[in-house]
């Protein structure tokens, strides 16, 4: 190994650990520090990470030439790097992470579905994106595999799932979905239950893969975004400029200070009307229907100036690279102020009400309850992670422009309820608040988008952002004409998701709603 | 409790006609006395997402804001296709889904309908037909109406769902 590495501590400590376990690496840095592992060491690697608390972020494979290189993102003390290895021929197997991060187990999964490497020892290797739309032996994401295939044949329903069992007297089972209970996405729950107690609960996603990292491959980059907004609705921005973050850096691109600040303005805005959302929809599930006729109302205010300053009520398509396709004059600006103001009263009222009301405590306290052990064992990002004491924000921890110009105040709470959860997501509202009118008297006047957009051909990133979810990434790749060759996105959902697995135990089944809420993960933005 | 109703008095019906188009709240007159003749009053809705990106969901449920409110007409979403007269279809039908979607057309009663909603569910959308996408609605079940849009506003929606119903008589 290269003992010149090191000058950080942080990054003395990392190698310190991978040589106690004897892990064979090199290092180089590129736009992050890299370790590349040789592959019989990948799940040592991890051993090592884990020991000195580095949390897990993401993991994805990519096919080069014949040979798969293998990536998870992991944060030390803030910091990200990279640890690589590279699989040179087939059968593509490598040893499993989960059994040290869970967290790594269905993003494994998905990477086997997808690309087919198979991981070794791991506690759960069913399959987990693919259904019957394609064989065990076939993986989309490999060239070889056609985007479409003329085939007619009709897919059958996923009925061979091996669900987990539980027996015992007393024991029932229910099973739930893909289309189940509103207007939501389709998933699919299988509850065993002991009365109305939840003795454990094993969620299905998978029904809403579209292809969409098939579908990257060979786009430009500004289509790229287009196909970015829509991996989640909800998180249009947040995806977009992930992914605009990594094409960008990896081709040096910067961009101008006015566009890094509508970014924020467009992000921040997001956040709020998704928050005010679901604080809304937690309050509907246990019977509040005032409290989401209100936050309702407000969302909706909020996206009507959406449409009319920006375009769209969903905020889709306002990135491009090299900046944002929106701009707005000193008329609309002083609405955005006037509309902050108001929104900022109107929703303390409301939170005031909310937070008045004893039957409203008396349902939220105590439901749901995700320990800290657990949230950090999954690696929980976002409101969720930071309703039980995970303290993450890519704002304040790896800020980006413009967020390193501002102190993002978030705060961290450990009661890992519901009722914590809703708090958090009224914390991070009134960060925003003060954000956003921060954001607005910052934005100096200049271009919107950089007139010198180079692309460098075979190049690559990952954009990390926060999203309202939480920590977002994009991982890119780029061929040697500068379009897409490699594009995984990791919504937070892929982290979150399984916290929902583990707090609804104990409760009752008719919660479900309301602790799934408080979750809100994206069905669609993992699926992809 | 006082600062509850004091809020409900304070902010009072936002409840609003139908903006851009004159007309409109003529038509939703019209199809209100429609629903009454012809629908005992009320239509039922199932909305189906086929593999959306949620998009269109989040604008599915502004219409049942304060705002919108399709209640008012007589418009109502169901948690059970059994009891819907209208599917309401997104996304570019994901063949994971397809199966569920062709049995939850079998599972609603005649007589019934289906409107595709979004560009996914018309077209394909951004999606298109790929590997694990069908590409529309159509051709997994029959489609009476179909609404445009990347999401369909509330609006649009509104008045493709009123369309509908002026097409068609409850038999």
């Amino acid at each position: 190994m290269n003992k010149t590495l090191i000058a950080n501590p942080w990054l003395n400590e990392v190698v310190e650990q991978l040589d106690r376990l004897a892990v064979e690496f090199t290092h180089s840095h590129q736009q992050f520090h890299t370790f590349n592992i040789a592959n019989n060491d990948w799940s040592r690697c991890a051993e090592a990470l884990n020991s000195i608390e580095t949390r897990f972020s993401g993991l994805w494979a990519d096919q080069q030439d014949n040979a798969m290189l293998v990536t998870a993102l992991f944060v030390f003390e803030k910091h990200y790097f990279v640890a690589t290895t590279r699989l040179t021929q087939p059968p593509f197997e490598l040893l499993s992470l989960s059994s040290v991060y869970p967290a790594a187990n269905r993003m494994e999964r998905h990477m086997k579905d997808l690309l087919g490497v198979k991981p070794l020892d791991s506690p759960d290797i069913r399959r987990w994106t693919r259904h019957q739309a394609w064989k065990n032996n076939e993986f989309p994401l490999t060239k070889e595999f056609p985007v479409k295939r003329e085939s007619q044949r009709i897919t059958e329903g996923d009925s061979k799932y091996h669900f987990f069992q539980t027996q015992g007297s007393g024991v029932s089972e229910i099973p739930v979905g893909p289309i189940h209970a509103g207007i939501i996405e389709p998933g699919h729950y299988r509850f065993q239950i002991m009365g109305e107690t939840v003795l454990n609960l094993e969620q299905r996603l998978g029904y809403t893969h579209k292809g969409i990292e098939k579908l990257a491959v060979g786009k430009s980059p500004d289509q790229l975004l287009k196909l970015a907004a829509r991996i989640s609705g909800d998180s249009a921005v947040t995806h977009a400029w992930a992914a605009a973050m990594a094409i960008e850096q990896a081709s040096s691109i910067i961009i101008p200070n006015r566009a890094s600040y509508l970014r924020a303005v467009l992000s921040e805005r997001e956040r709020i009307a998704n928050h005010i959302g679901d604080i809304g929809g937690i309050c509907n599930d246990v019977g509040f229907a005032f409290a989401n006729s209100q936050c309702a109302r407000l969302r909706e205010l909020w996206q009507r100036t959406n449409l009319s300053l920006f375009g769209h009520r969903l905020l889709m398509d306002t990135l491009c690279i090299g900046g944002v396709t929106v701009d707005i004059n000193e008329e609309q600006l002083a609405i955005l102020y006037e509309e902050l103001s108001a929104i900022d009263k109107d929703f303390s009222k409301l939170i005031d009400i909310i937070q008045d009301y004893p039957s409203l405590d008396d349902r939220l306290a105590t439901t749901g309850y995700l320990p800290e052990s657990t949230a950090k064992a999954l690696g929980c990002l976002g409101y969720v992670g930071r309703a039980s004491g995970q303290d993450t924000e890519v704002r304040r921890d790896a800020p980006y422009p413009p967020y390193d110009k501002y102190q993002v105040q978030q705060v961290l709470r450990n009661e890992g309820d519901v009722l914590c959860r809703l708090q958090i997501r009224v914390d991070e509202i009134r960060a925003s608040f003060k954000l956003l009118s921060a954001l607005l008297h910052g934005l100096a006047q200049g271009e919107i988008k950089t007139s010198t957009v180079n692309i460098k051909p075979a190049s690559e990133n990952i954009g990390i952002v926060s999203g309202w979810r939480g920590e977002t990434l994009a991982f890119i790749r780029l061929d040697e004409f500068g379009n897409i060759a490699r594009y995984f996105p990791r919504d937070a959902s892929w982290l979150n998701w399984q916290a929902l697995e583990a707090l609804i135990d104990n409760n009752i089944v008719a919660d479900f709603p309301v602790c799934n809420k408080s979750v809100n993960g994206s069905y669609s933005g993992v699926d992809l | 409790m006082f600062k509850v109703l004091k809020k409900i008095i304070s902010v009072g019906s936002v409840t609003e006609d139908i903006p851009e188009d004159e007309t409109f709240a003529e038509l939703g007159k019209q199809v209100k006395t429609k629903l009454k003749k012809s629908f005992s009053g009320s239509i039922a809705i199932r909305a189906v997402d086929s593999g959306s990106c949620n998009g269109c969901e989040l604008e599915i449920h502004a219409l049942n804001n304060a705002f919108y409110d399709a209640e008012r007409y007589g418009i109502h979403f169901v948690a059970s296709p059994r009891h819907a007269d209208i599917l309401l279809v997104t996304g570019p039908v994901s063949k994971h889904m397809e199966e569920a979607l062709r049995r939850v057309y079998q599972a609603t009663p005649e007589p019934k309908w289906v409107i595709a909603m979004g560009e996914c569910a018309i077209n394909g959308g951004i999606f298109g037909e790929n590997y694990a996408t069908v590409g529309s609605v159509e051709k997994v079940i029959p489609v009476d109406l179909v609404i445009p849009g990347c999401p369909p506003t509330p609006t649009k929606l509104l008045q493709g769902i009123l369309t509908l119903l002026n097409q068609h008589n409850k038999k």
